[in-house]
């Protein structure tokens, strides 16, 4: 029970780290539905400063309660949601956002997948059409003859998939 | 005495791992089986030597030998059992020791596998493959013994270990790992397949047409073996993020989660690819590419996670000279894979013809998007590092990107996806297909337009989002009742015709149906999700989503090496219905000083309510009064049942006849 009772107060004292920073009061909505939703969907988007890849939406740091306050407060402010992003931005650097931005330096994260993708088609429509110019030479009636005897003598179990489409 | 056993064997399996390499290497070199057969018993008492060595890092923790560095470093005597025996792979150290047990295990049971004819590997494939898995433990074994030995000894031992971080001590983190490593570490065998059959490239004109197939049908089981363990092993990691963590959600995009994905993609892609291969001889070439990718990107994860170039919640916190190391096996093992690659692939050949509607061309497409996602995920990942390194800026790559990149590329690939199976192998018909699947688009479309009526607010691209969920459930389903014929034939002869499926394709069936549950889920549940954060006193409540949870009383509580904060609360629908108890818990652990959250979790058919207790403050009325969130999460169970589906396909899939090892592809039975 002593034990209990140490423990309880390690306890406490663990919950409300009060030397070194007060717990983060919970926070007050905007009044306004509507500013609330896009201050909600702003806070997605921010990294906290102090934190390992978390966005302020979750954090749970008390920097991360003053930086929606900061949010909450420009957007009440009448602040545009593009104008709150630049602002952030002007304060911590283009690091704050999840989103970065799009320069010639991050050109290649941006297009890369789509570029990747279109290539890829191009590629995969050049050589249908090269392939297509040099295949298929119909069958001679002996080399018919020859299939149709194989195929009769054939004591396999057809394949489900193979031939699908004739059935 | 066993922690020297250990660190024993763990040395004798390493040179074990040498003398396979060496033996496997020279034996294919002079042709001689006997020196082949010594490289394979080799592997198999290498895989033995790291089981044994183990098996007494694990005795260690369990009895809490504190004089072992890495026991005091990660283990505490007041753990519960089952964290102390997985706290054996909760550290760099113990991990890569893990890492290593796998490696070597499927090295073994490569080494087993039958040669010669009747389906078996060739001689020479199988001996090259050997040697090369063998120069892979040799490297891992290694880096183990020689930089991140677990077995090291601390003078003077502590009296008290500092203990697993509370985090990881969780029944569902103790099992990750396991499965995320056999998952990884699986795709070495791949990727030695993939270099036996480049070395072997000579030798393939000798074994004619029938080699690509073959090929196919032998790596076809490992891809899918690890990708099934890799399936589960996110799939187990995402659940535990999403009730340990408390933020309500399950997949942050962070760098290590993305590692993780990385070689799921990639195998992903390496599975359908490989059917192309194996059917009809096509692709050898990209078959390849992608048996070397996958475990590649197990090596890049292994390398960000351990080398501390990445912040993240996971990281282990390595110090960056290993990190070095690590790289420099990644450079050696993928470089040579690569340029041995780009030496060779002229001379593969697959040289057959398709049109590009066709079961290929479905397939290929499948390729085009799989490798596109993963290429956006590994940018995703390494954007930030490379552009800090070259102009010092720093940006950072979080959900918003993969957003806009990665759920448009998936989305086109969604698209397309169940119209692969219903097209012929060589020319299909594209007509066709749109006809059986017209009944499914249709029923999809009405479906997502149900989901948007269904929830608040509207918001046109989550229905959009359901309906492509319910697109692919209702077309792997529209495939599987026109393989079965249903409602078209007699019961007697769709029953004849479910009968005769194969494993394989029932296993297709639910893997793509399981995608499709996945999608529906995750769309809802990001979409829709509502939540609420109040300081409570006891009696109070708050309400998101049409729930309310109520404080009734809050308690402390001890547990085996905590002490916790257990919120008891009566979760109801608005109206006050549908009561049902749960707890919440803030834990406090002495050893580490740290503290955990315990979310509370209520099960409402497919939606979750989740509370999670926060600090204790001083209330209004000067009462003491708790943070209390409170999440109402719609479909949230599809987002784990979908991938445990397409996990389930992958196994029904593997426990198919005709991609078993060493059974014909095809059996002679009565016409």
């Amino acid at each position: 029970m002593k034990r209990l009772a140490v423990l309880s107060a390690l306890l406490v004292l663990a919950a409300s780290p009060a030397l070194a920073e007060p717990a983060a009061a919970p926070d007050r909505p905007l009044a306004d539905a509507a500013q609330e939703a896009r201050a909600q969907a702003l806070f997605k988007d921010v990294r906290c400063v102090v934190c390992q890849h978390e966005s302020i939406a979750d954090s749970p740091a008390g920097i991360a309660a003053d930086m929606r306050r900061l949010v909450r407060e420009e957007i009440a402010s009448g602040a545009s949601d593009q104008a709150v992003r630049e602002d952030l931005v002007r304060r911590w650097g283009d690091y704050i956002l999840f989103r970065p931005p799009v320069r010639w330096t991050t050109g290649l994260l941006w297009f890369g997948p789509f570029a990747l993708v279109l290539i890829g088609g191009l590629v995969m429509l050049w050589r249908a059409r090269r392939r297509r110019a040099t295949s298929t030479v119909p069958l001679s009636p002996t080399e018919e003859a020859r299939l149709g005897a194989l195929l009769k003598a054939e004591t396999i179990r057809p394949d489900p998939d193979a031939n699908r489409p004739h059935d | 005495m066993i922690v020297e056993v250990g660190a024993f064997a763990l040395l004798l399996a390493f040179v074990l791992s040498v003398l396979q390499a060496v033996l496997s290497g020279v034996g294919r070199r002079l042709s001689s089986p006997v020196l082949a057969g010594g490289g394979q018993g080799a592997a198999i008492a290498s895989a033995l030597a790291v089981a044994v060595a183990f098996g007494a890092l694990i005795h260690a923790f369990v009895t809490s030998d504190f004089s072992v560095a890495n026991v005091a470093a990660n283990s505490h005597t007041d753990k519960p059992m089952l964290y102390k025996v997985a706290g054996a792979w909760g550290s760099h150290e113990g991990s890569l020791l893990l890492w290593c047990l796998v490696m070597t295990g499927f090295g073994a049971f490569l080494a087993r596998a039958r040669t010669g004819g009747g389906g078996g590997l060739p001689f020479g494939l199988k001996t090259s493959a050997v040697a090369v898995q063998g120069g892979l433990s040799a490297l891992f074994l290694a880096f183990t013994v020689f930089t991140s030995n677990p077995f090291a000894r601390l003078d003077p031992a502590p009296f008290q270990g500092a203990s697993l971080n509370p985090l990881l001590q969780d029944p569902a983190l103790a099992v990750h790992p396991p499965l995320l490593y056999a998952g990884y570490v699986g795709f070495s065998v791949t990727f030695s397949l993939a270099v036996a059959a480049l070395i072997e490239g000579k030798a393939l004109a000798g074994l004619g047409q029938g080699f690509w197939p073959a090929w196919g049908r032998w790596v076809r089981p490992w891809a899918l073996a690890s990708w099934v363990f890799l399936t589960l092993g996110i799939t187990l990691g995402a659940f535990w993020a999403y009730y340990e963590l408390g933020w309500g959600g399950w997949w942050f995009w962070d760098p290590v989660e993305n590692a993780s994905f990385m070689p799921w993609l990639a195998g992903a892609a390496l599975l359908h690819s490989a059917i192309v291969t194996e059917r009809r001889g096509g692709l050898a070439g990209w078959t390849v590419f992608l048996a070397l990718l996958a475990f590649t990107l197990s090596m890049l994860g292994a390398f960000l996670v351990r080398s501390g170039v990445l912040t993240s919640v996971h990281a282990f916190a390595v110090d960056p000279e290993r990190g070095l190391t690590l790289l420099a096996i990644l450079g050696l093992t993928a470089g040579s894979a690569f340029a041995l690659f780009a030496w060779r692939a002229p001379q593969l050949k697959g040289g057959v013809v398709f049109a590009p509607i066709s079961r290929e061309g479905g397939l290929v497409l499948n390729n085009l998007f799989l490798t596109a996602a993963t290429a956006t995920v590994l940018l995703g990942t390494l954007y930030p590092l490379i552009l800090q390194a070259m102009n010092g800026s720093t940006i950072s790559v979080g959900p918003p990107y993969f957003n806009l990149t990665f759920v448009p590329l998936m989305a086109c690939a969604f698209l397309i996806l169940p119209a692969g199976p219903l097209l012929a192998w060589k020319r299909g018909d594209l007509k066709g297909a749109s006809q059986r699947l017209a009944l499914a688009g249709a029923l999809a479309i009405g479906c997502g337009f149900l989901g948007w009526l269904m929830f608040d607010p509207k918001k046109a691209m989550a229905g959009a989002g359901l309906a492509m969920g319910a697109w692919l459930v209702l077309g792997a389903v529209a495939e599987w009742a026109d393989r079965i014929r249903l409602f078209r034939a007699s019961a007697g002869e769709t029953l004849r015709r479910a009968k005769g499926l194969p494993l394989a394709a029932w296993g297709m069936t639910l893997a793509h149906a399981g995608l499709g549950v996945f999608v529906l889920g995750a769309v809802a549940e990001t979409a829709f999700k509502a939540e609420a954060a109040l300081a409570l006193s006891t009696g109070q409540s708050v309400a998101a989503g049409g729930w309310v949870a109520r404080l009734d009383e809050v308690k402390i509580v001890e547990g085996p090496n905590y002490l916790a904060e257990r919120g008891t609360l009566t979760v109801t629908r608005a109206n006050g219905a549908a009561p049902r108890v749960i707890t919440a818990e803030r834990r406090f652990f002495p050893a580490g000083g740290q503290t955990t959250t315990e979310v509370g979790l209520d099960f409402r058919g497919l939606d979750d309510v989740y509370v999670v207790m926060g600090e204790r403050r001083a209330g209004r009325d000067g009462r003491p009064a708790w943070t209390v969130r409170l999440y109402w999460n719609p479909w949230a169970r599809l987002i784990f049942l979908g991938p445990a589906i397409m996990a389930l396909g992958g196994l029904l899939s593997l426990l198919d006849r005709r991609l078993r090892l060493g059974v014909g592809a095809r059996r002679k039975v009565k016409a």
